[in-house]
């Protein structure tokens, strides 16, 4: 089997604390920052005692002594996606959240600079939600110009 | 634009543009860690890991300007955008605005069905597509359960490893135009087309294969394909040499590239660079020798390190990553087996076209595939593999439909990009164009 990981749900309020402690037990380096948003897929598979939310931050975290790895799952709401930033813990953090957030639309508090990085500033919404519609934008064809 | 946060007032001279916030400010206008960053100075817990003295920034800010360097300029391998704050020759910040090829892939992944989804994935890192399929495949396989045949996990060794040669021959070439040697350009390319024509002969195309797809790969080896690999074999190394006496031992390019954008390995760690980025920093993480996949527990190669964590460093990398890689295309020779080149699982791949014409089902399924795709089971799951530029990383989430709920790849240059800062800080502008070939970055797949 190729993932390896070690599947880890956190609440968010001990998220920061919980990657501390996985940075201290040696996961040095934190490969990815990502985020799904589970609006339409809402009955996923989730372990007793953890409330499925609307948007899940999944970060992957490598420990290179010993190689391991480890997937922290966290559920983050949908009506204040919030969640600390990991910018403290690990500088590779900034751009994976400033995508998460350009994407995604949630808010890493504490981050240095957390601006769009891939859309254009003036851009409305977060591409990757999945009641982001708009797009299709609608495109005018034109028949080409008769050459009789 | 209610939903950026931290948004600063917009300084006069990006007033009036869409790019307000994610270009360099003047100083005045930038907050303390963001600063930092745009130095290139590494806040971990235990402090700074930079003498934030070493680099006197605190001349006036009318003895400095801010300039744009790309995204149109031709060292930035695309459309990278590099804003630069000078005193004199001097860089004191660095940001690097990127976004410019972003198209959407990760989201137009989500409306693409498995089979479909190759010919996406393909196109993030045009230099290295066959890691791209092979990572999204594996991926694919783990949410399915299903062991791929043998012959297919050599095949995707083989095809990868000569990707890979190809990439670093890209590297070389442009390389060598960066910091003025054009003629290594010429020879770069030369030796790259040898293995993308072996590449067509086997897939049909140059670039963008689609070749290996969940389930094993899209045909088997065409007739004569192990002497067209011993001609590479035969081919290579020698031009290789060549390179290294173009190269290596001479003291413009040696000059050039000695000594700049040196990275520490904590900085490398800390700002979760991979790949020959990490390496050249003498950390021996190669994730084919740290955490096999495939069969490449069972190959010998050797994992190149540097020690100064320079440009050069990476140079030479990337040079002996390439005989390394040849090495294990003999011993793939030596060892591929017969069989099957994709799983036989029906509702996985499809029939084969002789079939077609004899068996109703076979047509059924056939149909079924190309037009519904196959179902893959409920899950998550994270791979990743070592691909020419570092970890390239596939995190996939399946609804149970035949379309992915969510496709995220992690881009090794990406991230890499992220050391730019820390690497350029207090380096000399014509010194910039040498460090960002260093890293080699991909605009396919940072901006994706």
């Amino acid at each position: 089997m190729t993932d390896v990981a070690e599947v880890l749900f956190v609440a968010p309020d001990e998220y920061l604390a919980k990657i501390a402690a996985l940075k201290a037990d040696g996961f040095e380096m934190c490969i990815d920052v990502t985020a799904v948003d589970y609006l339409i897929h809402p009955g996923r598979p989730l372990p007793d005692g953890v409330e499925p939310a609307r948007f899940e931050v999944v970060v992957n975290l490598l420990a290179m002594g010993e190689p391991r790895r480890v997937r922290v799952r966290v559920q983050v709401p949908g009506d204040e996606p919030h969640l600390p930033s990991l910018y403290d813990l690990y500088p590779g953090a900034d751009a994976m959240e400033r995508e998460v957030f350009d994407l995604m639309g949630i808010v890493f508090d504490g981050h240095p600079d957390l601006t769009r990085i891939l859309m254009p500033e003036d851009w409305e919404g977060h591409p990757l939600r999945k009641d982001f519609d708009n797009v299709r934008v609608p495109v005018q064809f034109k028949a080409p110009r008769s050459t009789r | 634009m209610s939903d950026v946060v931290g948004d600063a007032p917009l300084p006069s001279v990006t007033a009036g543009t869409s790019e307000g916030a994610q270009e360099m400010a003047p100083r005045g206008a930038t907050e303390g860690v963001a600063l930092q960053i745009e130095q290139g100075v590494l806040r971990l817990p235990e402090g700074p890991t930079l003498d934030t003295g070493d680099v006197v920034i605190e001349s006036g800010e009318d003895e400095t300007m801010i300039i744009n360097m790309g995204p149109q300029h031709p060292s930035t391998h695309g459309v990278l955008r590099l804003m630069l704050e000078l005193d004199g020759e001097t860089v004191l910040r660095t940001k690097a605005v990127i976004g410019y090829l972003h198209t959407g892939m990760e989201r137009t992944g989500e409306e693409l069905t498995y089979t479909q989804g190759g010919t996406n994935v393909t196109r993030m890192d045009y230099l290295a597509p066959l890691f791209n399929e092979t990572v999204f495949s594996m991926a694919v396989e783990e949410l399915l359960g299903i062991e791929i045949p043998e012959r297919a996990v050599w095949i995707r060794m083989l095809l990868m490893e000569l990707n890979r040669i190809s990439s670093h021959l890209l590297y070389m070439a442009t390389n060598g135009m960066d910091v003025g040697a054009i003629s290594m350009m010429i020879y770069g390319w030369r030796e790259r087309e040898l293995v993308l024509s072996f590449f067509e002969k086997v897939t049909g195309l140059r670039m963008n294969h689609n070749f290996i797809r969940p389930g094993g790969t899209a045909a088997d080896l065409p007739d004569g394909w192990r002497d067209d690999v011993l001609g590479l074999l035969e081919a290579i190394p020698p031009r290789l040499d060549e390179y290294d006496t173009l190269l290596t031992g001479q003291p413009i390019f040696r000059d050039r590239t000695e000594g700049v954008g040196v990275i520490t390995p904590e900085a490398a760690i800390a700002l979760s660079a991979t790949g020959p980025l990490l390496r050249s920093t003498g950390v021996p993480w190669d994730l084919r020798r740290s955490m096999p996949y495939l069969r490449y527990d069972e190959v010998e190669f050797d994992v190149v390190v540097g020690s100064y964590g320079d440009a050069f460093d990476r140079y030479a990398i990337r040079l002996n990553e390439m005989r390394e890689s040849l090495r294990i295309v003999r011993q793939i020779l030596d060892r591929m087996p017969n069989g099957p080149y994709r799983v036989m699982d029906k509702k996985v791949t499809p029939p084969p076209r002789g079939r077609i014409d004899q068996s109703m089902e076979a047509l059924i399924h056939h149909f079924k595939i190309f037009t519904e795709g196959f179902k893959v089971p409920e899950g998550e799951v994270y791979v990743a593999i070592e691909s020419p530029r570092g970890e390239l990383g596939c995190y996939l989430v399946s609804d149970g439909s035949a379309k992915p709920y969510r496709l995220h790849i992690r881009g090794p240059s990406f991230v890499n990009l992220q050391s730019l800062p820390t690497m350029l800080r207090g380096g000399l502008i014509a010194d910039a164009v040498a460090v960002i070939s260093s890293v080699d970055p991909v605009m396919g797949e940072v901006d994706r």
